[in-house]
């Protein structure tokens, strides 16, 4: 199984891109799933409401057929089954669920996708859906070398994980702290810090005692102690 | 032994000089992501700082290989490497080259696919004909209970089809059960080509199937009159995705000096191009099965206009410009 992917440069420097296994696939599916189904409801309440003042059926003596198969069933028949190939080219080889699993399409060269590519990975949703809950495509994935379902083969496309990291978390590094810390310490403090609030009071103490031993400083004293500590050494206080 | 204060010290100006740089480019990142908004000077303000995004990232890779700055400016250089070499994209062009090139080239390509599952697809027709007029009670393979009936009652299940449903309404299910029909019989050519055997075999077995049965109530000409206008198109697309999934199949089973994946890749980019153009005449198909086809005004000789004129379009196109260049 390969684990990244690897895109040469004219500059000498390769772009690496991690690849997205089985899990981090599904993982995106079940949200794209669980979105498409409620706006595919939302729509079919909504058209619904628009059209006839109430829920209704198809088949209701009290509605119009025409008008209610072009206002209702058919956006909904659309949103249900273009949700993907709209959304990933709309949004650039992403939809809220690969979004939120923090995954992309990329093409084998690190590009993004065009219409093409989309398409006719989504296209081939048939095959991966055989013969039902995507055995096919998430078999696939599992003993492909770059985890890939049957319609990114034909689409010369994978997913990778996006690399989420915004310019707010680079301005809390300091250069004074790295003048003294080194970057890796100065990372290594700073990212401790910053999970602080969400670890465990036994376990966050820990953590920053032996960060303050490795760093040749003192580690005695209670939790608010061993952050104060902390984070004066990235202001440079101490 | 290396001097670590210098070397952090170091490290710490090279941090501070740059930073400056790496927030001005986060800010103009998203006017170069942004095609039609992007303007010159950014465009060329960001090949210059390409090279010395690699550099920095090249740097910040060495000294902390898995530290959020690695993973920022790995993020910065590949979203200035995706914009810096994406290729130039024209809906309108794009569309052009489609119909003028992409699709009679790969229709090109295929033509020996094409005429081979084209025959394939009159010869189960031909079986379904011969079946069907020995053993007429296998007509129940092929037709629904209730069609059978309206057949024996001397009707076709087509009559009164606009007093049932309207033509638009026709038309939206035609063309889109005709499409999801294609893009099936492309899609299992995955199967080493034998899902689309198939499907092809049990469409031209049901065509051959139905006429000889119509033809024993003497319904078969006006069975032949309601399909006249739409069925050239139609059964030619039919077989033309038959051969797209084929050649995909063939693509997987033989795939020459190239590897299964890159050989089923490059069978499926040139097959969905053709697709591409098939589905759109598809459309236009469902509008005249819907239209035209069940409204009696329209005589067989203008259905024959119709069908013929629109197949000799689908023929043209797919045949391209005369003496253009490959």
């Amino acid at each position: 199984m390969q684990d990244a992917l690897n895109i040469p440069s004219v500059t000498g420097v390769d772009l690496e891109y991690k690849i997205a296994g089985p899990g981090g696939r599904s993982y995106a599916y079940v949200v794209d799933w669980h979105i498409r189904i409620l706006l595919t409801l939302a729509w079919y309440v909504l058209g619904s409401l628009i059209y006839s003042g109430g829920i209704a059926w198809v088949g209701s003596d009290d509605v119009g057929f025409q008008g209610f198969l072009f206002v209702v069933i058919l956006p909904t028949v659309v949103i249900y089954f273009l949700y993907h190939p709209i959304l990933e080219i709309a949004m650039q080889g992403r939809t809220p669920g690969k979004r939120i699993a923090g995954i992309r399409i990329v093409t084998q060269a690190g590009d993004l996708p065009g219409v093409g590519a989309i398409l006719i990975r989504n296209v081939l949703r048939i095959v991966d859906s055989l013969p039902f809950v995507y055995a096919v495509g998430l078999a696939a994935t599992m003993f492909t070398k770059q985890s890939v379902r049957i319609g990114d083969m034909a689409a010369g496309t994978l997913l990778v994980y996006e690399i989420q990291t915004d310019e707010g978390s680079i301005a809390q590094l300091q250069g004074d702290a790295i003048a003294s810390l080194g970057l890796d310490q100065t990372e290594l403090v700073r990212e401790l810090l910053d999970r602080w609030p969400e670890l465990a009071p036994e376990t966050r103490s820990e953590l920053g005692r032996k960060l303050l031993v490795r760093l040749g400083r003192s580690a005695a004293g209670g939790e608010e102690e061993i952050f104060s500590d902390l984070q004066s050494l990235l202001t440079g206080e101490s | 032994m290396s001097d670590q204060p210098s070397h952090d010290k170091a490290t710490a100006a090279w941090f501070q000089a740059r930073q400056t740089v790496w927030q001005r480019l986060a800010e103009r990142l998203p006017e170069l992501e942004d095609r039609k908004a992007v303007s010159r000077e950014t465009a060329l303000s960001a090949m210059r700082l390409y090279p010395e995004i690699a550099r920095d990232l090249a740097i910040a890779r060495r000294i902390a290989p898995t530290g959020r700055l690695t993973r920022y400016l790995q993020q910065v250089y590949a979203r200035m490497h995706r914009a810096l070499f994406r290729k130039p994209w024209s809906f309108k062009q794009e569309v052009w080259r489609l119909f003028a090139h992409d699709a009679p080239d790969a229709a090109a390509q295929l033509w020996r696919h094409i005429a081979s599952v084209t025959l394939g697809f009159l010869l189960s027709a031909f079986a379904g004909w011969w079946l069907v007029a020995t053993y007429p009670e296998l007509v129940g393979l092929f037709a629904s209970e209730q069609m059978i009936k309206t057949v024996q009652g001397g009707e076709l299940w087509t009559d009164d089809l606009l007093n049932v449903t309207p033509s638009s309404l026709l038309s939206v299910g035609i063309f889109t059960n005709n499409i999801v029909v294609t893009l099936t019989a492309v899609s299992l050519g995955v199967l080493y080509g034998l899902g689309t055997i198939y499907i092809i075999g049990l469409n031209g077995l049901m065509l051959g199937g139905v006429f000889a049965f119509t033809a024993q109530y003497g319904l078969s000409g006006r069975l032949f009159e309601f399909v006249a206008a739409h069925g050239f198109v139609e059964l030619s697309i039919i077989c033309i995705a038959g051969a797209i999934g084929f050649y995909v199949g063939e693509a997987i089973a033989r795939p020459g000096h190239l590897t299964r994946i890159e050989s089923f890749q490059r069978a499926f980019a040139t097959g969905s191009k053709l697709l591409a153009v098939c589905a759109v005449f598809l459309v236009g198909a469902g509008l005249i099965e819907g239209y035209v086809s069940p409204d009696e005004r329209f005589s067989l000789t203008m259905r024959l206009v119709i069908g013929l004129g629109y197949w000799v379009v689908f023929v043209l196109t797919l045949v391209g410009q005369p003496g253009r260049r490959r």
